[in-house]
């Protein structure tokens, strides 16, 4: 709704045809005014009746009259659903990054000066002294979630799996939303630091796909696979997890399900401080302390309060990031992710999608709006004798009027809710067939104001273009139009 | 008896295109009474229809008086003689001029619709009564093109009653119909007039203007003649 008036407000044109919206519907509901408050409640049902009759009478003319107001509708109704189904589509894949996440990643610095010089060995990104500064958030933080992420190969007795290993805390499991197939995921006790138990064990857990290669007959819980030459035990299965879209920002789409999950501490001393990767065939390599660290901010991501709060805090992020890393090296080897600005460029689209779906509602609107204006006047020419016949029995020039408006405005309104049926019907059915055919997603979500607002502005458009026509028939003589054959 | 229809010097031109004015009716002074039974007649062009359309208030006069009672109609706006027609008038055309949507019922009910007075059972009862009385009683939901014209006519005739006008008026009723179906309908005018009510009705045919009590001619917008039927040649038609 906003919306709407939003952009009515911006652009001339569409000012325009709202004021004669208005108009209309003010003109309509004062001639409504009167007829109800001079006690006739009866005559103006009666004159809906007479009208639908009259329309009946006339069906197929009715019908293609009103294709346009019918077809109008079902766009915009269809359009906002598929568009708000995309959004909230959108929505939920942002949400599964954490909308209030502020996510911060160890880059290749862009510069190779620096990589050539020290033997193709580049040493770039977040290191532990980071994380202590993002300590002084505080209370702001809810959880604070590092990540090493390096490709290992994994085995179990001859089969082995070439996937990534994440070494984490067990928080991670909260922020990404984890849900477990079997087992658990890492807990407290599986890091030195939070146990007492000094032992640093030697645990993981699977993503699905590489419990599947792993162990594609054995229940994997308590058996060893083997990393380097380490043995790990496994303690749990992830369910299945969906990917995050690749979309916007500079994520890109991860398959997750192929990872292998250790405990961050383990991770430091079984596979060193930092981690070394060299890509094969590639004669350099790249020094890694930690690969992500995904800061949750305690903040409601629906109030405005939330968003603000988190926009600040990744602000000072990005600060801090740039004075210790950018200022200090020359070189930005880290990069900043906000879910929560996909969210906003999301829903900037998702206002400028529906904006654009109003002008093209508008301008379809019309076009059925003259449709039906010019059908009214061939029937207001036609039926003259007839509007000579009331005159002379008693109808007086608003009589007339209001019949004309009154069939105009059924017309429209029928037209309108035949529209939002046909609208409705294509959300609930397009994307099966879409599934079905094309085995495409294709999200639909109803838009209630979209359903209020096309059936308002489809009696809106009656009275608009049934005013001249109704007028015409009312300023007709009483005997020219007795005359009339 | 008081006069219902008085006009005073009644002029009515029609400008046509440039300086051309048509003078249909020429200073015309006409007086009916109460209950009478007129017939106006004359030659065509005369200006009978122009007459009774000012008459019925259909149509406004360029000069003179209309007063119909004691009521000066003759600058009334639009809505009031809507309000005047709708209240005190009845038409009868030639043409039956029912609407072909609407069932017998319906179309005898149509003058009520702008009285703004509730349509419910009474009302409904009432335009049964009144097709019963003119004979359609086992017509009440059919449509007027599965009518013959004389039951058309009929129709009307209910109709221009259902709102017991004061005056009755009718532009050569008969005009469309046979002999003895314009038997049948004078034979109902006249049982209408004679139950009280006032018509004044159109028509060229001296046997049609036999039913009437008073027959007034006109000739080139003026009033050639004015007689009054002989009650006992009517009383020897009976
Ligand atoms: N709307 C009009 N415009 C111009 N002339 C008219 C109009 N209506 C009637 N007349 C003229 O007025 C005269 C009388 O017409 P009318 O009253 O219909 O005659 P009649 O006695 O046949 O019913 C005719 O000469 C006709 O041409
Ligand atoms: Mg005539």
């Amino acid at each position: 709704m906003s919306d709407f008036f939003s952009l009515s407000l911006s652009n001339p044109g569409l000012l325009g045809l709202a004021g004669l919206m208005i108009c209309g519907v003010i003109a309509w509901a004062s001639g409504l005014a009167r007829l109800i408050s001079a006690g006739n409640r009866a005559k103006f049902q009666r004159s809906v009746i007479l009208a639908a009759r009259s329309l009946w009478l006339h069906k197929l003319r009715s019908f293609l009259s009103v294709l346009g107001i019918i077809i109008g509708t079902a766009a915009v109704i269809s359009l906002m659903g598929f568009g708000k189904g995309s959004m909230q589509d959108a929505l939920a894949d942002i949400k599964r990054q954490g909308a209030t996440n502020i996510i911060v990643r160890s880059v290749k610095p862009p510069d190779d000066s620096f990589t050539a010089s020290r033997g193709f060995v580049s040493n770039y990104g977040l290191v532990q002294k980071d994380l202590d500064r993002f300590q002084t958030f505080g209370d702001a933080i809810s959880m604070t979630v590092p990540m090493r992420v390096f490709p290992t190969e994994t085995r179990y007795l001859d089969r082995m799996i070439n996937g990534r290993v994440v070494a984490t805390v067990p928080e991670y499991a909260e922020v990404n939303k984890l849900e477990m197939a079997s087992g658990r995921f890492l807990v407290g006790g599986d890091d030195v630091e939070r146990n007492d138990d000094a032992t640093m064990l030697n645990v993981c857990v699977l993503g699905a796909e590489a419990a599947d290669k792993l162990f594609p007959f054995e229940n994997p819980i308590d058996q060893s696979v083997q990393m380097k030459s380490m043995r790990f035990k496994v303690v749990g299965v992830v369910k299945e997890r969906m990917p995050t879209g690749g979309t916007g920002g500079s994520l890109a789409a991860e398959d997750y399900n192929r990872d292998i999950y250790i405990p961050f501490k383990t991770s430091v001393a079984r596979f060193g401080g930092i981690i070394f990767t060299r890509a094969s065939g590639s004669r350099s390599a790249e020094k890694v302390d930690i690969s992500q660290v995904t800061l949750t901010v305690d903040a409601e991501v629906d109030s405005p309060a939330g968003r603000a709060k988190v926009q600040a805090i990744g602000d000072e992020v990005k600060r801090i990031l740039e004075e210790e890393h950018y200022q200090k090296t020359r070189k930005r080897d880290y990069a900043v992710t906000i879910p929560l600005d996909r969210l906003e460029e999301a829903e900037r689209s998702q206002t400028r999608f529906t904006n654009l779906l109003v002008v093209i509602a508008s301008i379809s609107l019309v076009v059925g709006g003259i449709g039906i204006m010019n059908i009214m006047l061939a029937t207001v020419t036609e039926r003259t004798r007839e509007i000579g016949i009331r005159r002379a029995l008693g109808a007086k020039r608003r009589d007339i009027t209001m019949q004309f408006l009154v069939e105009a405005v059924v017309q429209t309104t029928i037209g309108g809710l035949c529209g939002v049926i046909l609208g409705l019907s294509n959300l609930f059915t397009l994307p099966f067939l879409a599934k079905w055919i094309a085995s495409e997603k294709l999200p639909a979500e109803v838009d209630v104001r979209a359903i209020y607002l096309s059936v308002i502005v489809s009696i809106g458009v009656g009275v608009v273009f049934g005013l001249y026509p109704a007028w015409r028939a009312a300023k007709l003589d009483p005997i020219e139009a007795l005359r009339h054959d | 008896m008081p006069a219902i229809v008085r006009i005073v010097d009644l002029v009515k031109n029609y400008y046509m295109g440039g300086a051309v004015t048509v003078h249909v009716l020429k200073d015309l002074n006409l007086s009916f009474d109460e209950g009478d039974f007129i017939a106006l007649m004359g030659p065509s062009g005369s200006g009978k229809s122009t007459l009774l359309n000012v008459l019925g208030c259909l149509d406004r006069p360029t000069r003179g008086r209309y007063f119909l009672g004691e009521v000066d109609v003759s600058e009334m706006s639009d809505d009031q003689l809507s309000e005047v027609r709708s209240t005190y008038l009845g038409f009868i055309f030639q043409s039956y001029n029912l609407l072909p949507q609407y069932t017998v019922v319906e179309n005898i009910e149509l003058p009520l619709l702008y009285q703004g007075i509730k349509l419910d059972e009474r009302t409904k009862e009432r335009c049964i009564e009144l097709a019963g009385m003119v004979g359609l009683g086992d017509r009440l939901d059919h449509r007027p093109l599965q009518l013959s014209g004389g039951q058309q006519q009929r129709v009307a005739i209910a109709r221009s009653l259902v709102n017991d006008p004061h005056l009755i008026l009718g532009d050569e009723p008969t005009g469309n119909l046979d002999s003895r179906t314009s038997v049948e309908i004078m034979q109902m005018l006249r049982g209408l007039n004679r139950a009280g009510k006032t018509i004044i009705m159109v028509t060229h045919e001296n046997d049609i203007a036999a039913w009437a009590r008073r027959v007034v001619r006109l000739r080139d917008g003026r009033v050639e003649s004015d007689t009054r039927n002989d009650t006992r040649v009517m009383a020897e038609m009976n």
